[in-house]
């Protein structure tokens, strides 16, 4: 049978080599309407004047909503998962450029486009902040005040704030960190930055909404539909029941997907016009929508002269944008492993979530992790070389084992991270010396591991429908944005309940169908949605039996499902259906000290060895092989396993070499494809993937998530297989040659001089 | 609005179509908004990604850059047509066997591309399969997959037999 430990071809296959595969775009409606959105141009000020007049009256323009109509329909029209701070259309504030200000409406999108340029407005334009870490303490403030949303669990603790540009911080204090870096032989100290990049899914951002006498539908991208649902409820002051969210196949996520997007805003508009409403995005206005935080990280190592790492004090700076999006969660969360997979004693964390003058940042694949991960994993490096111990050495003397206390006090469980190492260093066969070359080109090789603590505490929901001939149904709020859940989910099903995978059927999430989720985020969806549906399917499976002592049948009788439902309802008829939520045990952390027993449900695995070819006349750097090695636990598909692995590490590739949001007073210069380059066919290095299955005990057949382990290591192997190359330390992101070559130019001008 | 309409008659997935199309439509609107296709998709909107890759008299073009007004008399063929027989083409087939693709939004663009290749050159080199789909882009980083799949594809059509992926949930 094909089932858990099955690389079973995708459910969808089919759909998907033939183009015929559901996406929200697909969707035209009679009546419908298209929507375009007229943006900010500045990075902040207030609107001074906005007058829609001429734009409503061109000819087949249906309608011009600007702030005041939203008004009229929702009085308070904020929305947010952590904090309630981003208007459905701005008031009478714009806090980045390209924030949405009105929308046009019309039968051909062609008219609306032509009258966003009849739409006039008058800034007074208002002084911007754009660093993160000035934004920390400057006096100019993005919002005069912030409301916490406490929506989600884990979001809780937020509290409204005034006068700051910092919505929170996690602060984490274990041990007495002064003292140890005072009885340190050696101190370290460096600082990190990595640059604002992007999701860049395929699929622009879409939303259709279908306003109904007393309810909504909303097809839309959505990583998390049952937000969608109770968020927009909660704006119309609705119950969630009036809310309907469907959501077919995404063309990538990412995390760009989450929460509220295009969502309000075609709602809001869709009810005011009583038609259909959809809005697609296009490739500019996706660099104005959702982006990855660019961050800065100091970070500060004591250690001892046997080479141990004994205090270690970080501190993270995450350019959340003008709106806080889930930045407070990405900020928390990789807070938890900011000092890396290292066993140290005494540790101080500070991560601060900022607001700035830029496009929102959200969570993207790896809720942070890779951004510190480039640090700390670069800052190991450093120390090793400073010392004159090898890189790999000195992270196996520090390396934290099984059982012991991660940073936070949670200890490491199912956590076989010195097994992720040993895998890399014997693929790069690190103890035999590389060919290094003595020419212009100079090759090297660099090594990284870390890990990730899961978002917690979350719940998913799951019902498993047994049909009366013996077929099933699964119903799941997850959404299946290339991922592969559906087939996972499906296998865990099929295992669960002993039927064969074909028998077996994934319903797409429609929020009047499929049960609750937190969301398709986090590489949570295997170990919580699949615990969800184990539990679901075992429920089914104890009706199934209760059936048949109902019907007096002897016990451990092998009747089929088929047979059971026949006697029970006198035909071919019926259904059984079983239920399943998931919680995972979570204690949250202190809010003092930020320390916890119980952190994350599971510990995300993840490292890469990089080998590296740098032209040292021009400081191009060309990777030539990346070895990404993940812990999935036992692995349930392990084909598209392999491939969710090599395609973070590819994407975490683009972030590494050439993605990067250029910025000027606020604004995009490279807003398109053409010019944010993300990797190529051209740009792919010799890749090899290898999954550790360490079998996590929570996990649904000893799973755990895995689609953005194979991010963590990619940027600081690199980083560091170019100082192995040529002596060149980088600590900012994208790696160009530029700054190569500056380096190698420096460590010339260095030699001369001595 | 209407006064710039003007009648294109071309042939669609072997069957003869009309349209009345603006000067600024372009090829990937048509297909979606009057014909219902949406294989080809669009992304970039500036010919980058591939995503709207569609066949025009049998040579890939960029179905955002080509204007529906040019569409007298060509012969249109989209991803939707290559099962047209009922039975998914070799590279098809190879693609769903080596798992060459995630979300799938760009898949169709790579699925026609490699049949551009095979078509062109029966026996590519892996350079010569990286240079052929260079011009598409997969965010999911299915590339090492893609690759895979065309050399498969190579492969049964060398063999004369076109193997049946094992089929989804079977």
């Amino acid at each position: 049978m094909n089932r858990v430990g099955c690389s079973i071809p995708r459910l969808e296959a089919i759909a998907k080599v033939t183009g015929r595969a559901e996406y929200v775009d697909n969707l035209i409606l009679p009546g419908m309407l298209y929507g375009k959105i007229f943006r900010s141009t500045i990075a902040r000020g207030r609107i001074k004047r906005l007058d829609l007049d001429k734009a409503r009256a061109r000819e087949g323009v249906h309608a011009v909503l600007g702030a005041q109509d939203i008004l009229s329909l929702i009085p308070h029209p904020y929305y947010g998962p952590a904090f309630h701070d981003q208007p459905i259309l701005a008031l009478d504030e714009v806090r980045h450029v390209g924030e949405p200000i009105a929308v046009v409406l019309a039968a051909d999108p062609y008219a609306a486009v032509k009258a966003l340029a009849d739409i006039a407005v008058e800034y007074e334009p208002l002084p911007a902040v754009y660093d993160e870490v000035e934004a920390a303490t400057s006096s100019c403030f993005v919002h005069e005040e912030l409301k916490p949303a406490a929506t989600f669990a884990d979001l809780k603790h937020l509290v409204g704030r005034k006068g700051t540009n910092v919505a929170m911080e996690y602060r984490l204090r274990r041990g007495d960190v002064d003292n140890a870096f005072a009885a340190a032989d050696h101190v370290f100290e460096h600082t990190f930055r990595t640059q604002q990049a992007m999701h860049l899914a395929l699929e622009p951002h879409v939303t259709l909404v279908e306003p109904h006498a007393d309810s909504l539908v909303i097809h839309t991208c959505s990583q998390n539909p049952s937000f969608v649902r109770s968020e927009i409820a909660r704006l119309l002051g609705w119950p969630e029941n009036r809310v309907r969210v469907i959501v077919p196949f995404l063309g990538g996520g990412f995390g760009g997907k989450l929460y509220i997007k295009l969502e309000a805003i075609v709602a809001a508009a869709a009810m005011l016009v009583r038609r259909p409403v959809k809005i697609t995005l296009t490739m500019e206005e996706e660099f104005y929508t959702i982006t990855k935080h660019a961050t800065t990280v100091r970070i500060k190592s004591g250690v001892s002269k046997d080479g141990r790492i004994i205090a270690r004090d970080c501190e993270a700076w995450w350019n959340g944008g003008a709106y806080a999006d889930i930045g407070p969660r990405v900020t928390q969360k990789a807070g938890y492993t900011a000092a890396g997979p290292y066993d140290i004693d005494n540790v101080r964390i500070d991560s601060y979530q900022i607001y700035t003058n830029r496009p929102a940042a959200g969570a993207l694949r790896g809720f942070g992790v890779p951004q510190l991960a480039w640090a700390y994993e670069s800052h190991t490096d450093m120390i090793a070389r400073e010392l004159g111990i090898d890189p790999l050495q000195f992270r196996w003397n520090n390396l934290l084992r099984e059982g012991q206390p991660q940073a936070t006090g949670s200890p490491m469980r199912d956590a076989p991270i010195e097994r992720v190492l040993e895998r890399i260093a014997a693929r790069l066969n690190w103890g035999a010396a590389l060919e290094r070359g003595n020419g212009r080109y100079r090759r090297g090789r660099g090594l990284a591991v870390a890990l990730k603590a899961g978002t917690s505490p979350t719940t998913s929901t799951a019902s498993v429908n047994i049909n009366a001939g013996g077929s099933v149904t699964v119903y799941v709020g997850t959404a299946d944005m290339g991922q592969g859940s559906d087939t996972a989910l499906g296998q865990i099903a099929a295992e669960t309940l002993d039927v064969p995978m074909r028998d077996v059927k994934v319903v797409h999430t429609d929020t009047d169908v499929t049960p609750y989720d937190m969301g398709t985020c986090s590489a949570r969806s295997t170990f919580h949605m699949g615990n969800a549906i184990r539990l679901a399917a075992a429920d089914a499976r104890n009706k199934l039996k209760a059936t048949v002592a109902e019907l007096g049948l002897p016990p451990g009788t092998n009747y089929s499902v088929k047979e059971i439902l026949q006697k029970r309802f006198g035909m071919e008829a019926g259904n059984i259906i079983g239920i399943g939520s998931y919680i995972p045990p979570h204690s949250p952390p202190d809010a003092q000290t930020g320390l916890s027993e119980e952190i994350t449900p599971f510990w995300a695995l993840g490292g890469t060895g990089a080998e590296v070819e740098v032209d040292t006349e021009t400081g191009h750097v060309r990777v030539i092989r990346l070895i990404n090695v993940a812990d999935g636990g036992r692995v349930i598909n392990p084909d598209i396993a392999q491939t969710q692995i090599s395609g973070a590490a590819i994407m975490q590739l683009g972030f590494t070499m050439y993605e990067n949001m250029v910025f000027k007073d606020g604004r995009v210069r490279n807003n398109s494809l053409t010019h944010y380059e993300i990797p190529s066919y051209q740009d792919i290095p010799l890749l090899e993937t290898e999954l550790i299955e360490s079998a996590d005990d929570r996990g649904p057949f000893g799973a755990k998530g895995l689609g953005e382990s194979g991010t963590f290591g990619v940027s600081p192997a690199i980083a560091n297989a170019i100082d192995d190359a040529v002596g060149v330390r980088l600590t900012e992101l994208p790696i160009t040659a530029e700054a190569v070559l500056r380096g190698l130019q420096a460590a010339r001008s260095r030699e001369q001089r001595q | 609005m209407t006064a710039n309409l003007r009648t294109v008659r071309f042939s669609l997935n072997d069957r003869p179509v009309a349209a009345d199309v603006e000067p600024h439509h372009s090829l990937t609107q048509i297909l979606q908004q009057r014909f219902g296709l949406f294989g080809a998709r669009e992304s970039c909107a500036e010919g980058v990604c591939g995503c709207c890759t569609v066949l025009v008299d049998g040579a890939p073009n960029a179905g955002c850059l080509y204007l529906a007004i040019l569409l007298d008399g060509k012969r249109v063929t989209t991803i939707e047509h290559l099962d047209a027989d009922g039975n998914l083409t070799v590279v098809q087939r190879a693609f769903i066997e080596a798992g060459a693709f995630q979300c799938g939004f760009c898949t169709p663009g790579f699925v026609l591309m490699a049949h551009d290749l095979l078509r062109r050159n029966a026996d590519p080199s892996e350079d010569q399969i990286r240079d052929s789909l260079s011009g598409n882009l997969c965010r999911c980083g299915a590339y090492p997959e893609i690759t895979k799949a065309v050399q498969l594809a190579v492969r049964w059509q060398k063999e004369g037999s076109q193997q049946p992926a094992s089929a989804p949930g079977g």
